[in-house]
């Protein structure tokens, strides 16, 4: 008996061809499996076999979207699978981008089932996540194993035309899909039994879950700027030369605060930049481009603002994760209000 | 970091390039930036250009500061 055809999508890094300094390779397709696609095959185990590997370089992807779309959708096609598996991706997000814009395009025009993974926080979870299944895996690579098994039970459940049960139960990121069953109880016993439930503050699972938008109501407009101290922010990732605190150029743990008090702009020989996500070239000549202290000094002399703080706050803002950027923002803004701060411009690149 | 300092009750522009990010992480005041690589001035023009394009967008941003506003803003001009 044949066996049925599994074509995989991967990155530069899983086909071992390089990291950063190779993402720029394009789209190519070997035969057979390579990398994460052993630990998938073997979870899918006999029945399967991943008859060729989909290859392309990160950045090449995400600087030629349309074109390496095209470009690998052909490779596939002459392989007529019938289960279409890209990543998992983890918290890479122009991986993660890459693998949900295959799995929808392959989905689209093959007709196949196409499952993927990925991390919560990976960006390409909000931008693919209704239209294809894309599976929660961990944050790196150390994961591996356990996605696959998640993805490979899946995929087999989809190809079978197997009955695929709720995101909590398959482990994928929920589609925003409503699926009518029976249920033994009917509605107004259920919605009196959660009432109860949350009356005793016990434990309860909302059947129609509301989405969660974490709002902060706009500050009142200031009065009177010339009276106000303003400090800067930024995530560009602008350090003093050397980066004394070490903080990293992606998903940064950290944050620094460094003085300015004395400086009437940032000199080059001063600062420099770690941020690990654009090209640093302009930055590194002109710090002023991220931390406008130049211009601040300026309109600090006219009048314009009361003073600008003597520090500024700075991190890098590339694959930083929500809950660390939370807690750098909770931890300074306290300081700044302790120092009398009024206002923030917070930058970004 | 937007949210938290104006959860702290500081008034705070994002100065961004990409204004959909801005907008999912809730800043509610924003001036567009000129590119990721360089947000506030463009290497294209001259220094003296580009420090008063920087100017001009920071003061863009005081002016954000100092207009009310109901929900998320993006101050074009």
């Amino acid at each position: 008996m044949s066996k049925i055809k599994v074509v995989h999508y991967i990155n530069n890094f899983f086909a071992n061809i390089g990291g950063e300094e190779k993402a720029d390779v394009p789209p190519e397709i070997r035969e057979g499996k390579i990398g994460p696609g052993l630990a998938l095959e073997s979870s899918l185990g006999e029945e399967y076999e991943i008859v060729a590997t989909a290859i392309c370089g990160d950045s090449y992807f995400g600087e030629n979207i349309e074109e390496a779309k095209e470009t690998l959708m052909g490779m596939i096609e002459k392989y007529d699978p019938d289960l279409f598996v890209a990543g998992p991706a983890f918290n890479a997000g122009r991986y993660g981008t890459a693998c949900g814009t295959m799995a929808k395009e392959v989905e689209e025009k093959l007709n196949i089932p196409v499952i993927t993974g990925m991390y919560s926080e990976n960006p390409g979870v909000d931008l693919f996540k209704q239209d294809i299944h894309i599976i929660e895996t961990s944050i790196s690579a150390a994961g591996m194993r356990k996605a696959m098994k998640k993805i490979a039970d899946l995929g087999d459940k989809m190809v079978k035309e197997e009955e695929i049960l709720s995101p909590q139960e398959e482990g994928y990121f929920e589609r925003g899909i409503r699926v009518n069953y029976f249920n033994d109880v009917r509605g107004s016993k259920r919605a009196v039994d959660m009432l109860i439930k949350k009356m005793k503050k016990e434990e309860y699972n909302t059947e129609y879950p509301m989405p969660v938008f974490d709002r902060v109501d706009p500050m009142p407009a200031i009065k009177d700027l010339s009276k106000i101290k303003v400090a800067l922010v930024t995530s560009g990732g602008v350090v003093p030369q050397g980066n004394p605190d070490k903080i990293e150029s992606s998903s940064a743990t950290k944050y620094g605060i460094y003085d300015i008090s004395n400086l009437e702009s940032m000199k080059k020989d001063d600062f420099m930049t770690i941020h690990g996500g654009y090209d640093r070239a302009f930055v590194t000549e002109n710090p002023n481009l991220v931390v406008p202290l130049d211009v601040m000094r300026e309109y600090e002399e006219e009048g314009v603002i009361g003073e600008l703080a003597d520090y500024f706050v700075t991190t890098t803002g590339t694959g930083t994760s929500v809950g660390n950027a939370k807690g750098f923002g909770e931890e300074f803004s306290k300081k700044l209000v302790e120092d009398g701060v009024g206002a923030v411009l917070l930058t970004s690149t | 970091m937007v949210k938290e300092i104006e959860r702290a009750g500081i008034p705070v522009v994002h100065l961004a390039t990409i204004i959909p990010i801005s907008l999912t992480i809730g800043a509610n005041r924003i001036v567009p930036a000129v590119s990721i690589p360089h947000p506030l001035g463009n290497p294209k023009l001259s220094y003296k250009e580009s420090k008063e394009l920087r100017k001009e967008l920071v003061g863009r941003a005081f002016k954000a500061l100092q207009t009310e506003v109901d929900g998320q803003t993006v101050f074009e001009n």
